[in-house]
């Protein structure tokens, strides 16, 4: 329980605040515009700094929380506790409706796509008659439990606060679990997670409903604590400004967004008032100071205050040692394995006038390990690539125990029991070597976003994390099970990559380059590890550039060059084979 | 609605679209060689027109001495980047370039200030002062964030347009300007009547395109730019300067934004905060031009302005949200459109 520990800490400080004898009542409110603005900061947290999708429009987000509560409660007379489901539904829709559009976006077109639908946004409600216009809707009932009416900043402090320490709480679980290292697998592309099942879009959606529905839950709040809502407060600078709050706090941390909002609300209530006495009555200033601290900030501290601050504690949190005695259940395999489990026909794939792969055949047995060599370029990856589903190949048939694979999905293809490691390691690493190895085990769990936020997920969750230390501990990295994947050497990273693969329980293990970077003793122990494997029933294809550790460990090789089978083999065969010779070392030697 | 009626949101249109045509080809240029995507533009536009406004009155505007503090900046900026190796050589050069030049600037403003000034002194001071501002904004700002992701050059970005705009506030107020017109000339075509402003606008439009597309198209300057936006280290590996070509990039950018600026402010009010949007619409041409085609981001900045007149004719109160949601088709279509690749983000 070591984790709760600050965060009842803070809760208590915070609940204790108010009761301060002589506390200026201005400070409560100050304290209450932070509390607003870490609710919806700490969604672009989830959302830009852990899923890498960056939003200049969650401000329009509140604005349909504390729209839907200020029509409701003053047009109908809803009562303000049952506008609140209502708020965080429309919002949530609002961001079903423009994420499906948006999520979709690649790049720097996500963030540009937010910055214009804000601003549309904005623009309609300053100008729907039924929103009032310009001037917005007043008059909103404050919050009541009873006959107590949470007129005055003092009292919504506490709603608003036991909202954020929620908020708080139920993010931490939610990135600490199954879906949980799904989302911070987006920030580093899509390839690596949908290679292990991960429904990438499904995943950015959900961070978006998330976030919006955070920052709908910031502006329902908000309506009942100004008492009114008009657009000013939901436009483009509003939205700016949030992920200005997660920038400074730190973006990929949930503690980041309140830090970050008390650092922003502070500074920019100091600025206002005390801007105006040093450069005499004009106002906007504090936007000037703020543009510029925002771009010495980047400059400076670009991962923002709070991981500058933890890197200064003086203990480390301890981390929890996964049980490796849970055992997880078998991906469920067909009934009996056929005696050819990869059957690749005639498989091609055009890059525009370039012929990557050229009409390639061959099979992978089972219990077999195959090779697959050739020169630089001679098209292996671009054929793991089809074979994974992340390419589709232009013509062709490939086949995984004789179901047809070519076109389908990199999930669909895991399904069948085909899991890989990178050519280009694709690990995240700033998760540690734990979290990125049961990102492999994706499948195997079944624990869904609502479940991991209120920690129902934990039995699913020790299954999954005692299989990933299991082979880790396989692979031989049991020391470097806590270090963050991104602190470990190219060739200790590749091993985590296998250990990963492995996760699936995968039936054939597509390796690429598996041995570079290793020194001449880990290739002997990966080799030795590879061999284990096939005697244990499964088979490995790998692309290798190294000819001994080849000819040493495969049971047949398939030679490419330029994209053409121009050999197939037992390693002695291909050895003397004058073809392969020729494309080696460019002449019969 | 009749034909005249049509015709004239359609010169409306074209006229307001050949002005986000500018901005958009800028933003592109831009982007294509430092990958900033450069929010700061509309506050080129508003500083160029406002500054131009204010030297018609007899003012010196305030922008003239923000160069000078932006240039002092900049040397300071030079002077620690350099600190390993000082030469004179490069401390020469930087003087020059950061305080002498923007000092000449603001003095040439103080001596030729004056409510007589003819037009062309006073639209060749506002866009010496904003081109000097552009330069040293990716001095200070973006030259030393280069390297990192699109993403955080944006927030950069972001961060440029908040402070600039309020440094709007402050050197012009909150109250909207207008200039002179650059000609009076006019003649009329049927039922449409032609300023020379707007011929102007249409010129200056095409003239920027045709140039520009030459530029990068064919001369060795215009490829160096463009063989930086696609990889810095390889560039610099084959001698291209990847600090001047984006210097170059923002030098050209703030004095399009400049000239966009003093086109339009004898057309329209404008306020310190106008160029946001003004920006952005170019920035929507910009995007659906992809940020890579000039041709295609004038034609989209011509349908832009088009719509956003005729929506101001039907829906009035709806002509920025109708605009603003443009957009989102546009996105769709382009994230589909572009290839499955793995971005490598750091």
């Amino acid at each position: 329980m070591t984790q709760r520990l600050p965060l009842i800490i803070f809760a208590i400080v915070m609940a204790v605040i108010p009761f301060i004898p002589g506390i200026p009542p201005f400070w409560i409110v100050l304290l209450d515009n932070i509390g607003l603005a870490a609710l919806v900061a700490m969604g672009l947290v989830l959302l830009t700094g852990v899923g890498g999708l960056t939003s200049f429009g969650q401000a329009a987000f509140c604005g349909f929380g504390a729209y839907t509560t200020a029509v409701l409660t003053t047009a109908y007379g809803v009562s303000p506790w049952l506008t609140l489901p209502l708020s965080l539904l429309v919002s949530g829709i609002a961001a079903v409706l423009l994420g499906i559009v948006t999520v979709r976006l690649s790049g720097h077109y996500l963030p540009l796509g937010t910055i214009a639908w804000g601003i549309g946004l904005f623009y309609l409600f300053s100008k729907l008659e039924f929103l009032g216009r310009n001037d917005g809707i007043s008059g909103i009932p404050p919050l009541s439990i009873g006959g107590f009416r949470m007129l005055d900043p003092g009292t919504i402090y506490f709603a608003i606060w036991i909202a954020v320490l929620l908020s708080a709480l139920l993010t931490m679980n939610l990135l600490d679990s199954r879906t949980g290292r799904a989302i911070r697998a987006l920030r580093r592309g899509h390839i690596a997670g949908e290679a292990f099942g991960v429904q990438t879009p499904r995943a950015k959606l959900l961070v978006f409903i998330y976030a919006a529905v955070l920052a709908g839950l910031s502006g329902w709040l908000y309506a009942h604590f100004q008492r009114a809502a008009n657009p000013t407060p939901f436009g483009a600078q509003a939205g700016i400004e949030y992920l200005f709050i997660a920038v400074v706090g730190g973006a990929g941390y949930v503690w980041g967004a309140v830090l970050g909002a008390g650092i922003v609300v502070i500074l920019k209530e100091i600025l206002q008032s005390y801007l105006p006495y040093i450069f005499g009555g004009q106002s906007q200033l504090e936007t000037i100071v703020f543009g510029i601290l925002l771009v010495v900030l980047l400059q400076l501290a670009p991962t923002g205050v709070w991981p500058w601050l933890m890197s200064r504690l003086p203990f480390k949190p301890a981390r929890k040692i996964p049980d490796t005695s849970l055992e997880l259940p078998a991906r469920v395999r067909a009934p009996s394995t056929p005696s050819v489990l990869l059957h690749i026909d005639k498989a091609r794939k055009q890059f525009g006038g370039v012929i990557a792969v050229n009409d390639v055949s061959f099979d992978v047995g089972a219990r077999e390990i195959v090779a697959l060599i050739g020169p630089n370029g001679a098209g292996k990856s671009t054929t793991f690539n089809l074979i994974t589903g992340v390419l589709t190949s232009t013509s062709g048939a490939i086949s995984v125990l004789g179901t047809k694979v070519d076109n389908a999905p990199p999930q669909e293809v895991v399904k069948l029991g085909v899991s890989r490691t990178f050519q280009h390691v694709k690990l995240v690493p700033d998760m540690t070597v734990l979290e990125n190895v049961a990102i492999g085990a994706h499948l195997r769990g079944h624990a869904g976003a609502i479940s991991s936020m209120f920690r129902l997920d934990r039995a699913d969750e020790a299954r999954l994390l005692a299989e990933a230390a299991r082979q880790i501990e396989r692979v031989g990295l049991g020391d470097q099970i806590d270090q963050l994947a991104g602190s470990l050497s190219l060739g200790q990273q590749r091993i985590v990559e296998i250990a990963r693969a492995l996760c699936v329980d995968p039936l054939l293990l597509l390796l690429d380059e598996p041995a570079a970077g290793l020194r001449h003793m880990e290739k002997q122990r990966l080799a030795a590890l590879l061999r284990q494997l096939r005697d244990g029933g499964m088979s490995v294809l790998l692309v290798e550039h190294d000819m001994g550790f080849v000819m040493d460990l495969a049971d047949r090789i398939v030679v490419l060059d330029f994209g053409t089978k121009i050999a197939e083999g037992t390693p002695t065969a291909i050895k003397t084979n004058p073809d392969v010779i020729k494309a080696y070392l460019g002449a019969t030697a | 609605m009749n034909t005249t009626i049509m015709l004239f949101l359609l010169q409306d249109g074209i006229t307001n679209g050949a002005i986000y045509a500018l901005l958009g080809l800028a933003l592109v240029l831009v982007f294509a060689v430092t990958r900033v995507i450069l929010i700061p533009q509309g506050e080129f536009v508003t500083f160029g027109a406002l500054s131009y406004a204010m030297l018609a009155t007899g003012q010196v505007p305030g922008t003239a001495r923000l160069a000078v503090a932006m240039g002092v900046v900049a040397f300071g900026l030079d002077l620690y980047a350099a600190r390993r190796s000082l030469r004179l050589k490069l401390v020469v050069r930087s003087v020059l370039l950061n305080i002498v030049l923007p000092v000449a600037i603001l003095a040439l403003t103080y001596a030729l200030a004056g409510p007589k000034t003819p037009i062309a002194i006073n639209i060749a001071l506002s866009l010496l002062i904003v081109a000097a501002i552009g330069l040293f904004l990716y001095r200070i700002a973006f030259q030393p964030l280069a390297h990192t992701s699109v993403l955080v050059l944006l927030i950069a970005s972001v961060g440029c347009h908040l402070a600039l705009q309020g440094l709007g506030l402050v050197f012009f107020g909150a109250e909207g300007l207008r200039g002179p017109a650059l000609s009076n000339a006019a003649f009329t075509v049927g039922p449409l009547r032609f300023t020379g402003q707007s011929i102007a606008v249409y010129g200056l439009t095409i003239a920027f395109i045709i140039a520009l597309w030459l530029f990068f198209g064919f001369t060795l300057m215009g490829k160096a730019l463009r063989a930086t936006a696609v990889n810095r280290l390889g560039a610099r590996l084959v001698g291209i300067r990847t600090t001047l070509s984006g210097q170059i990039a923002f030098l050209l950018a703030s004095v399009i934004g400049a000239i966009s600026g003093i086109l339009i402010v004898p057309i329209t009010t404008l306020y310190y905060d106008t160029g946001f949007l003004i920006g952005l619409k170019g920035f929507i041409a910009a995007i659906i031009g992809g940020l890579v085609s000039y041709p295609l981001t004038a034609v989209a900045a011509l349908v832009v302005g088009s719509v956003e007149a005729f929506s101001s004719f039907y829906a009035s109160n709806f002509k920025e949200v109708i605009v603003f949601t443009l957009i989102l088709p546009v996105l769709v279509l382009r994230s589909l459109a572009a290839p499955a690749v793995e971005e490598e983000k750091d």
